[in-house]
């Protein structure tokens, strides 16, 4: 049972939140929407959902028309980026909610509740009101009632966002078993997020949303190997992909006083208004590399990340270790530019070292 | 320090406790009390300062022809009106304050927020002016001096109260929690019915209070808009005044109008100190 999605549009005001989005989902797959805030990730989820009627376009579920079909009446299951459900009741009666909707035997609810309890690790705590759940609890009381379903089409808007970093790993991992362990064979799973990084360990097939329009879309080592333009290069790495303004002439990538040799696959690339591309983990500390000066140093994690800045090229490195930096310090580094990508001017990729978007 | 502080807390309690339980003392005993009492200085202790009779309370019970005036028929008559107006406003203003918390309205230049302050204008307006109109408007559909031109007229002094408090309330819970029922399978009435309304029983409760509060202390146009047919509390108690104040009937009257708001608060302070009006939504 396919999801096709024909020319959808949605523009409430001035802004377009969907524009001329198209696409064919099949049951039994998992498909990250990968977008920044405000790139129209929600209005897609809730269009399919039904909750929002686009301008125009179509959609169609198992080659039935879908906007004909009220959302109550369309079998989805939504989880929210905020822990919502249902104050009044408690966890049990949350998560039996959908199941009494559609007058099911109790003995019948019950037994998929408990299931349903079993497979996001929240059994014993039936009788609790949802209040006085932890938010990853809660989270987890969602995810519950969105799976109790059976639904066809489950979407999962930024699910993660809201937790706290360890609950966030823990939680991707169980995501992760849920998505593997053959519940997808008859359901669409659709996951949003801003998280590259979720994007990559999910391993689905991505659809990198901006502006309400659709970049790229393929498996996501392709989109983490080629990405079609600068624009998918920033959004689907974190930190966003260093891109400096360079010239390719003899060989040599020139920016800002230092030449860089090029490698094979940049070296033919001699055009104007080029840029070079490269991630901030491709980018090490070198005695005898290139002096930068540090802008910034943050801490994050158990990596630093160096804000670097030489002549109006501004890069960010990050090292996999805990450094203190001062501000104005200089540090030498060097470029493994043999992992460079490089973009036309209009920005789509000229360039890449995985040999390109049909390599 | 802190038996200073337990000792303090406890003064303020008792002196609070005086100050508020003392003008209802002070009203229970001048009920029992005859023109001497009253009038002969100060006195507290029944059977000590005075004699108790219950003539303030038979006053009440009498009828007119044995020179009382009987407030059961008009209490009872204000009972009927308050709970009616008041719960066909709450129903009518919690709809419709749905309605204006999740759906768009335009026509022209008037929007959702427009609509909500006409309702809270019709409270702007001194009662003077509105009882024109309404004396003409009752008059015309010949609902004059009836209990059902009394509803009327309360509805529309109440629901403004009602709307205002839920459209307030209804913007706080979270549309993703109608967004939520509806993807499990209810429709629009449903999701109103089996998950906004539960949540929204504090707001129902406040605005049910003061619906009920300003209801029943109406005396203006309780008044105004009827005669002989038809009488309220409030007015029937304005016809205890004669020529010597009869305190004694006035405080028992006093007694027996503000003990259902009394019960009222009650019933509201119990819900509130159960925690049940805050951490429903988050």
């Amino acid at each position: 049972m396919d999801l096709v999605a024909n020319n959808l549009s949605y523009k409430p005001d001035d802004q377009y939140h969907l524009n001329e989005v198209s696409f064919n989902f099949k049951e039994g797959n998992l498909y990250t929407i990968l977008g920044r805030t405000l790139s129209g990730k929600t209005t897609l989820l809730k269009t399919i959902a039904g909750l929002l009627t686009p301008d125009s376009g179509e959609i169609e579920f198992d080659g039935k028309n879908f906007l004909k079909v009220p959302v109550w009446e369309r079998n989805v299951a939504m989880v929210y980026q905020q822990f919502i459900n249902y104050p009044h009741l408690n966890v049990f009666e949350n998560i039996a909610f959908p199941l009494k909707q559609r007058k099911i035997d109790q003995s019948i609810i019950k037994e998929k509740v408990m299931d349903a309890l079993k497979s996001v690790g929240l059994l014993g705590y039936e009788n609790r009101k949802i209040q006085e759940l932890s938010g990853g609890q809660q989270q987890r009381v969602s995810l519950a009632r969105s799976l109790v379903k059976n639904a066809k089409i489950l979407l999962l808007d930024e699910p993660l966002v809201n937790l706290d970093y360890k609950l966030r790993e823990q939680l991707r991992e169980e995501f992760k078993n849920l998505f593997s362990k053959g519940l997808a064979d008859e359901t669409i799973l659709i996951y949003s997020t801003t998280d590259p990084r979720e994007t990559m360990e999910l391993n689905g097939e991505v659809i990198v949303l901006d502006e309400g329009k659709i970049l790229q879309v393929g498996p996501a080592k392709e989109i983490f190997e080629n990405p079609n333009s600068l624009k998918v290069a920033e959004i689907s790495n974190d930190p966003p992909m260093n891109i400096i303004e360079a010239k390719i002439s003899d060989n040599q990538i020139r920016f800002e006083g230092i030449d860089v040799e090029a490698p094979q696959h940049l070296s033919k690339l001699t055009e104007d208004g080029l840029k070079i591309g490269l991630r901030s983990s491709d980018i090490e500390l070198n005695e005898n590399g290139h002096e930068f000066e540090v802008e910034l140093a943050e801490i994050s994690g158990s990596e630093t990340l160096l804000h670097l800045k030489r002549g109006d090229t501004k890069i960010i490195v990050s090292i996999e270790e805990v450094l203190n930096f001062k501000i104005h310090d200089k540090v030498k580094i060097n470029f493994k530019i043999d992992r460079a990508y490089a973009f036309h001017a209009d920005g789509k990729l000229a360039s890449s070292p995985f040999g390109g978007l049909n390599g | 320090m802190n038996k200073l502080y337990i000792f303090l807390k406890y003064f303020f309690i008792v002196v609070w406790t005086v100050f508020v339980v003392a003008p209802f003392l002070w009203a229970l005993t001048t009920s029992f009390k005859d023109f001497q009492s009253v009038n002969g200085g100060v006195t507290y202790i029944p059977w000590v300062d005075f004699e108790p009779n219950l003539e303030g309370w038979k006053v009440l019970i009498k009828s007119p022809a044995k020179g009382g005036v009987d407030i059961i028929e008009p209490y009872f008559n204000s009972l009927f009106v308050t709970c009616t107006a008041s719960l066909i406003s709450i129903i009518l203003g919690t709809l419709s304050a749905y309605a204006l918390s999740r759906y768009t309205f335009k026509a022209g230049f008037v929007k959702n927020n427009d609509i909500t302050f006409f309702f809270i204008s019709q409270r702007i307006m001194p009662p003077i002016v509105l009882s024109i109109p309404f004396f003409l408007f009752l008059s015309s559909i010949n609902l004059l001096d009836s209990l059902t031109g009394l509803i009327v007229v309360y509805i529309v002094l109440l629901m403004p109260i009602a709307v205002w408090i839920m459209v307030d309330f209804f913007n706080k819970v979270p549309r993703e929690i109608d967004e939520t029922a509806l993807i499990d399978g209810c429709n629009p009435y449903q999701a109103f019915l089996k998950v906004v309304l539960p949540n929204s029983i504090p707001g129902l409760i406040v605005a049910g209070m003061f619906c009920i509060i300003f209801g029943w202390i109406d005396f203006f146009f309780a008044f105004i808009l009827t005669f002989t047919e038809v009488q309220l509390l409030p007015v029937k108690i304005v016809a205890l005044n004669s020529s010597v104040t009869p305190w004694w009937s006035l405080s028992a009257s006093a007694l027996v109008s503000v003990a259902p708001l009394i019960i009222v608060a009650f019933i509201v302070e119990r819900y509130l100190s159960k925690g049940n009006l805050s951490g429903a939504i988050k």
